[in-house]
Formats: structure tokens, C-alpha cells, sequence
């Protein structure tokens, strides 16, 4: 019988061993080897043709460090995950407190909200720009009506980076409307029913009950929100291409323009590792800290 | 004061929805409206399909259908196929070792592929795959997600379906075709819902990989089409983009429900 047992036990961890390899063979090709291939790359310096690459430890980093364009556009990602993350949650939640409300024309008005979300990043940018072109955008008819002079939001530094903003939250917010109301069809009626017979008011309602039950909803949603705050970048190649002056870049653009634009792998990389190790101690934080203090029913 | 409340609540959503759905609103009327009416705004000017004619004669977007087509049907198999079995392996087998992959697997989550851009670059170059589909493809086959999804679904089933089939002779494979996979069909389908309208719409990493129109997709066909230094005017723009997103939103329009509850059952886990 232990012998039986035995052959059943290494029978089951070579089928185990069969059936991940060609997952983990593709996901240590795709994610694991580059990892630490960019961390390799990162501490070495750009060879051309008359000085071969060399190891140079870390001055890749304190090259980026004293770069001020780099932090430029570390200030502008911040900037960018700082109002679009509350924004686009506001928003959301709005939404799904509406389409979750017997209103009138419900499916039209779900139908609308979440329809950006599959449109791409590149058509979004498109849509955008017929509001944005100086002169002709449809943002400078309305604003002409009114005699206001003609703004051109995406060639000037103070709106280029709000332009771009708006374009995230307007394709974010439905995404995260379905999860909020997904959530508020589980909270139960006799709550309502409980807080009408008290002479709860709506906002209290809201405020006391239904938010608290929303927590776990709003962490998960928060989370998608800062990843897409570092990925969500597409439509700063149609829209303003990082400029005016880098007004408008991004980290993860700057990574591409450094890498492909000027072929300069070794800073990319430093830079890689960088927004590896934000996401890093996200994820880290995420699972050690914050899922211990939501309120799950 | 009741029926108020309620008036401003309709008020409040309608508006926003108009606000949302306008700039498709705006690109749908423009595409449909000759260049000098859709700049003036000219509400009551004459409908044309002009700019659909001149969008399509101005970039091989046959062919850009067909890769985009290609690209997504390549990444969903393998997708299955891969995280099919690492699902299963995780969810159902007993082995040394297994604990520590499935955190491997898990790291993966939150390195997202479009950071590692450059080295996954000179990976699939070195592989030979630079422009090609199966190249823009391969680094998203094994995913993580998927792999944890699957294991999720296949956990739910019940043990005792396991047991009656191995007692009626079905192999390992056999349990895990014709017991596992159809009892997980709704999750498949969540996925490849999901899978399919993110791959429609990925950009960056198909940018870097494609070089040529036999393999470039649509998204970076369009950024190429639209790009200011080819001076193509906001009507024609707006056609091709309109045409490149017609059959993902005409799919979501007629399936709504099952794109929310996809993007739900895996959002969700």
C-alpha cells in the first residue's frame, strides 16, 4: 500500500512539473529573466563604438538623480496619480449610486458611463483631440460663444498635463463603476428599510453605511488606479508626446523615448527598476497593511 | 420634496451620461459630416460617407483587421492552453515545490509587462520574433492572472466528480478535459472577454515590436494614420477611428451584460 502511495505521490509531482512548464518557461522568458536582466543593465554604462559597456554600479541612478527632467516627470506622474486616483473613484462612485437608483432611462445612462472603457486608449485619444485642436476643437466653439479667446490646451505647460488628465478619467471611471455596483447589490435592503424607519436622512444613510460597506471595493479599485497611473500612457503619443517642454511626460513614456527615441538602454533600465520597486512595496502594502484594516462583511 | 429628489437624481445621471458618451457622439458626427461643417459645427448640414471612403483608401486596414484579429484569436489560445494546465496543476495536483511557483507566479502580478519593455525587446528580438504576431503575443500568453483565475475556478470543483472519474478510468488529462474545463466555461468565457478587448486595444508594446503593415494592429495602424505630420484632417481621423472601433463596440452594444459580468467575475476574485 505505501509503495502504491509512494508511486502515486512522484506520479503526481512530474504531472505537476508537465503541466507548469510551458508557463513557467514563458513567464521566466517574459517576466522573470528581464527583471533581473534590466537590474543587470541598469549598473552598466552605453557603450559605443570606441568605449565598450562597462560596469559602472550605481551611477546609471545618480545620473537619473541629478537629471531634472526626471524629476520633472516623477512630479508629473505624481501629480497625474494624485488627481486622477480620487477623481475617477469620486466619479465611480457617483455613477454606480446613480445606475444603482430607480431612475428614469437607467440603461441608456449605464450603457454611457461604461463605454469608454472599451474603446482604445489611441480611439480615445482621437475623440479627444476634436475637443482639443485650438481654433476648430469643439472646447473653443463653446468657449467662442461666450467670446472667450481661443485656448490651445494641449501646446501650453499649464493645461497640456489637465488635458491629459481628463482624457484617463473619462476612461477610467466606468471601469471602476461596474465594481462599486456590484458591491452596492449585495448590501442588503432591510438596511435602508431600517434607516428609513429611523428617519435616517440619505446622506447619512450614505454616509454611515453604505461608504463603510464600500471599503473593501474602494481599496481594490484604488489599487487598479495607481497601476493604471504608471500604464496608462497611450494617449500622450497622440495627444502632446510629453511636451509642451516635458510638461505632459510620464515616467513610462519617458522610459520608452529614453530606450527607443535615444537608445539609451541603461538609463531606461535604471529607471525600470525604479517603477519596480513603487510597485513593489504598492503590492506589499496592499497585502500586509491595508487589507488587514478594511471592514469586510 | 420626495418626486424632487428623485427629478435631480435623473437630472444628475442623464447629464453626466451625455457628458460621457458625447466626445464618441462628437467623433460619430463629425466622421458623417464634411471636414468645413464638422469644424463649424454646422448641425444641419448634409450627411456624406466621404470620410469613411478617404480613411479607408489611406492605410491597409484589411490588413490591420486581419492582424488585429490574428493577434488577439494567437494570445487567447495560448492563453488557454497555458493557463489551463498551470491552473489545474496548482489547483488540483500535490508536488514538492508548488507553494513557492505559485508565489513566483504571483510576483508576476505586479510586474506589469508594459514596464519591461527594453529587455522584453532584446528577448523577443534575440528569439527572432521581432514583427511578427507571434511576437507581440508571446509575452502575454503565460498570465499570471489567468493562471490564478483558473486555479480559482478549478478549485470550486466539487472533489467528488474528481474521484468518480478516476474510479471510471480517466486519465489525468482526461479528468481535466471532460470534468474540469466544461465546469469552468463560464469562467473561459469571462476571460476571454476580457483578454480579447484588452488585446484589441493595447498599444505600446505592439509599437515596438511591429515594424511593418503585415503585422502591425490596428491601434498603432491608426496612431500612424493620425499622426499630425501626415496632415490628415479631424473628419477623415475621426472615420478611421471610428471604423477601427466599430466591431469592439458593436460587440459590447449586443452583449453589454456579458462584457459587465466578464469584467466583473474577473476583476473580483
Amino acid at each position: 500500500m505505501s509503495a502504491h502511495a509512494n508511486l502515486e505521490r512522484r506520479r503526481q509531482a512530474i504531472y505537476g512539473w508537465l503541466l507548469l512548464s510551458p508557463a513557467a518557461i514563458l513567464l521566466t522568458v517574459f517576466a522573470f529573466y528581464p527583471t533581473i536582466a534590466t537590474l543587470w543593465s541598469s549598473m552598466f554604462s552605453r557603450g559605443t563604438r570606441r568605449n565598450p559597456t562597462e560596469f559602472i554600479g550605481a551611477e546609471n541612478y545618480a545620473d537619473l538623480f541629478a537629471d531634472p527632467t526626471f524629476w520633472l516627470v516623477v512630479r508629473n506622474n505624481l501629480f497625474y496619480a494624485g488627481i486622477t486616483i480620487p477623481v475617477s473613484i469620486g466619479i465611480a462612485l457617483a455613477m454606480a449610486l446613480w445606475a444603482n437608483s430607480k431612475i428614469s432611462a437607467r440603461g441608456f445612462v449605464r450603457t454611457a458611463y461604461f463605454t469608454p472603457t472599451v474603446l482604445p486608449m489611441i480611439a480615445a485619444a482621437n475623440l479627444w483631440l476634436f475637443f482639443y485642436t485650438p481654433g476648430l476643437g469643439v472646447l473653443d466653439q463653446i468657449g467662442s460663444l461666450f467670446g472667450l479667446p481661443s485656448v490651445n490646451w494641449l501646446g501650453q505647460p499649464e493645461t497640456a498635463l489637465w488635458a491629459i488628465i481628463i482624457v484617463t478619467i473619462w476612461k477610467e471611471a466606468g471601469f471602476f463603476m461596474i465594481f462599486y455596483l456590484a458591491a452596492l447589490q449585495t448590501i442588503p435592503e432591510d438596511l435602508k428599510e431600517a434607516a428609513d424607519i429611523e428617519g435616517t436622512s440619505r446622506w447619512t444613510y450614505t454616509r454611515r453605511i453604505v461608504l463603510p460597506l464600500l471599503m473593501p471595493t474602494t481599496l481594490f479599485i484604488a489599487v487598479n488606479a495607481m497601476i493604471n497611473s504608471v500604464k496608462l500612457i497611450d494617449h500622450l503619443f497622440i495627444l502632446t508626446k510629453g511636451g509642451p517642454s516635458d510638461a505632459s511626460k510620464l515616467i513610462l513614456y519617458y522610459i520608452w523615448e529614453m530606450a527607443f527615441a535615444f537608445f539609451d538602454a541603461p538609463h531606461a533600465a535604471a529607471m525600470t527598476m525604479l517603477v519596480i520597486a513603487v510597485l513593489g512595496l504598492v503590492a506589499a502594502v496592499q497585502f500586509l497593511y491595508l487589507d488587514k484594516r478594511t471592514h469586510y462583511q | 420634496m420626495k418626486s424632487l429628489t428623485k427629478f435631480m437624481d435623473s437630472f444628475g445621471a442623464i447629464l453626466l451620461a451625455i457628458i460621457w458618451i458625447a466626445p464618441l457622439l462628437f467623433a460619430f458626427w463629425a466622421a458623417t459630416h464634411s471636414t468645413s461643417d464638422a469644424v463649424n459645427l454646422n448641425l444641419f448640414s448634409p450627411w456624406t460617407l466621404d470620410n469613411f471612403r478617404v480613411a479607408w483608401n489611406g492605410a491597409p486596414w484589411l490588413m490591420y483587421f486581419v492582424n488585429t484579429f490574428t493577434l488577439v484569436t494567437v494570445i487567447l489560445a495560448g492563453q488557454f492552453i497555458l493557463t489551463t494546465l498551470a491552473g489545474f496543476a496548482f489547483a488540483q495536483l500535490q508536488f514538492p515545490g508548488k507553494d513557492y511557483v505559485f508565489i513566483l507566479v504571483l510576483m508576476q502580478l505586479f510586474i506589469l509587462p508594459e514596464v519591461l519593455i527594453v529587455e522584453n525587446y532584446a528577448m523577443v528580438s534575440r528569439l527572432g520574433l521581432f514583427d511578427t504576431i507571434l511576437g507581440v503575443g508571446m509575452p502575454y500568453m503565460a498570465s499570471a492572472f489567468g493562471i490564478f483565475l483558473m486555479r480559482q475556478a478549478f478549485k470550486g470543483v466539487p472533489i467528488e466528480l474528481h474521484e468518480a472519474a478516476r474510479i471510471e478510468g480517466c486519465s489525468w488529462f482526461g479528468i481535466l478535459w471532460r470534468v474540469y474545463v466544461p465546469l469552468a466555461k463560464p469562467t473561459y468565457l469571462a476571460y476571454a472577454l476580457v483578454s480579447v478587448s484588452t488585446h484589441w486595444n493595447n498599444f505600446l508594446w505592439p509599437l515596438i515590436v511591429t515594424n511593418s503593415p503585415e503585422t502591425r494592429p490596428l491601434t498603432v495602424g491608426l496612431s500612424i494614420f493620425g499622426a499630425p505630420e501626415n496632415g490628415v484632417d479631424i473628419s477623415v481621423i475621426s472615420a478611421a477611428t471610428m471604423m477601427s472601433v466599430a466591431p469592439l463596440l458593436i460587440g459590447f452594444l449586443v452583449f453589454q451584460r456579458q462584457f459587465v459580468q466578464s469584467f466583473l467575475r474577473v476583476g473580483i476574485k
